[in-house]
């Protein structure tokens, strides 16, 4: 197959960027998107041009490096995957591609398709972890999880911080991210003890970063590679008036 | 852990979040206040004695001023906050997509435009205050004293179908904002539960619509049915 791509280009330290097309043919279907990519840096270093640079690292959705608005879709059209496990048939022959980096203004582009994604990350060094001192891994039944609660903050910790809740959300909200992360800490006992602190400190460095706030439109939920459901954040906003009290 | 705390906590006034309570906790006052008072335009249907009469107990209770002072502060609240956050959030998505989102991820496009919604409804609010509040105050005499005619007020007004027209744009734009800001206020407030999650978003839908309905049926009720002077 044959596609026509239309590519954000920008320069390393440059705040300025465009869309420069590209035509690539002789594709199979069955090649993932990122392989499509692969493809054309190919051929542009053989025109002794720049390659386009993008995240990527595990290509199997687990490691949240990818990071392609596709159509304006952040990770493509198809619901619960990332942008590596998307594959050209999702496409028709001849289509026009449009690629572009997840915007918005905690994620500035350092080149082309890549983003600073160190916004969520700091957000998790303020207190997104359990600061106990685990040793060797302990015995699984010691400390007992309802069924429920463990399997709600599995969901949540499946979080893989790719920042897609951001890409697609209207006002750049990293609401579920951060409702993932707490969500994930709160329902279980070892997350206890630095509970109230937790959510103060994450929610607080979520609004330094600059990052929107919630309109509750869902799309994040609808976006995430990993579904994580919209009714996080809900428990986020509990947390948080529950913290500001006690 | 204290001290910990403080500090964790400090400066919060600015957060998002509270700002989506204060919103939540206004907007879900004013919904109830809409429905209360498309109840009350129903005396319509019983007749000028029956709403006039409703209409001057209404004024003239005793808490009066206060529900008006509150539903005045919270509509203020809601307006700068909603102001405030599509600044905050217009700032955080400086660059826009050159293509939008797209069927299973695309944004709604009721959801997408709250601050114009709002705008629509702040101005139908003015204009809705001088036809009425601040109107012409005609009086009627039913017996023991004479009150204000609000009845032969609204059957004129509405006799301009512009006016019934412009009545019933600006009450669907309502409706719209109703079914988004309804759900989305409980989601704000935090107030969510597996057994009751699916409900909230079709019980916003019923609201909504009861309101609207309610509410439109006046104008088009007197516009279709009542001729100037026959109440």
């Amino acid at each position: 197959m044959r596609l026509k791509l239309n590519i954000w280009r920008q320069k390393k330290d440059e705040k300025k960027g465009c869309f420069e097309s590209y035509e690539i043919a002789n594709l199979s279907p069955d090649m993932s998107f990122l392989e499509l990519l692969d493809q054309l840096n190919e051929q542009l270093v053989q025109q002794k041009k720049t390659p386009v640079a993008f995240d990527h690292d595990c290509r199997e959705g687990i490691c949240g490096s990818c990071s392609l608005v596709i159509n304006g879709n952040p990770h493509g059209p198809h619901k619960g995957s990332a942008a590596c496990q998307l594959h050209l048939r999702s496409f028709k022959d001849q289509e026009e591609i449009w690629v572009e980096p997840f915007r918005a203004t905690a994620f500035p582009v350092i080149q082309d398709l890549i983003v600073n994604r160190e916004a969520l990350d700091r957000i998790i060094q303020v207190g997104g972890y359990v600061s106990v001192n685990t040793g060797s891994a302990p015995e699984a039944h010691s400390t007992p999880v309802e069924k429920a609660k463990a399997d709600e903050a599995f969901s949540n910790a499946a979080c893989i911080g790719c920042g897609a809740c951001v890409a697609v959300c209207k006002n750049a909200s990293a609401s579920l991210f951060v409702a993932a992360k707490l969500s994930h800490l709160a329902l279980l006992p070892q997350g206890q003890a630095e509970r109230k602190n937790r959510t103060l400190k994450m929610v607080k460095q979520m609004e330094r970063e600059g990052f929107g706030s919630c309109t509750n439109t869902g799309a994040c939920s609808r976006a995430c590679p990993k579904e994580i459901s919209i009714h996080s954040i809900a428990r986020m906003n509990r947390e948080y008036f529950k913290s500001l009290l006690s | 852990m204290i001290k910990e705390h403080v500090k964790a906590s400090s400066s919060v006034w600015w957060v998002s979040i509270l700002k989506k309570y204060l919103m939540g906790l206004t907007g879900l006052g004013l919904a109830l206040f809409v429905l209360l008072h498309m109840l009350g335009n129903l005396f319509i249907f019983a007749g000028d004695k029956a709403y006039n009469l409703y209409m001057h107990q209404m004024v003239n209770m005793e808490a009066s001023s206060i529900i008006q002072v509150g539903l005045l502060s919270a509509f203020l609240l809601h307006i700068i906050l909603a102001f405030i956050l599509s600044v905050k959030n217009y700032f955080s998505r400086l660059k826009k997509y050159a293509r939008a989102a797209s069927g299973w991820k695309a944004t709604a496009w009721y959801q997408k435009g709250l601050i114009a919604q709002g705008a629509v409804i702040l101005v139908f609010v003015i204009l809705h205050l001088i036809t009425f509040k601040f109107g012409v105050h005609y009086k009627i005499n039913y017996g023991n004293e004479e009150i204000r005619d609000l009845f032969r007020l609204v059957v004129e007004a509405f006799q301009n179908p512009i006016t019934v027209v412009w009545y019933i744009v600006a009450l669907l734009v309502l409706f719209i904002h109703l079914f988004h800001g309804l759900s989305s206020s409980f989601q704000s407030l935090g107030l969510n539960h597996p057994r009751f999650n699916k409900s909230i978003k079709g019980i916003s839908l019923v609201y909504a619509v009861l309101v609207t309905v309610g509410y439109i049926s006046l104008p088009l009720y007197v516009f279709l049915f009542m001729q100037e002077g026959a109440g």
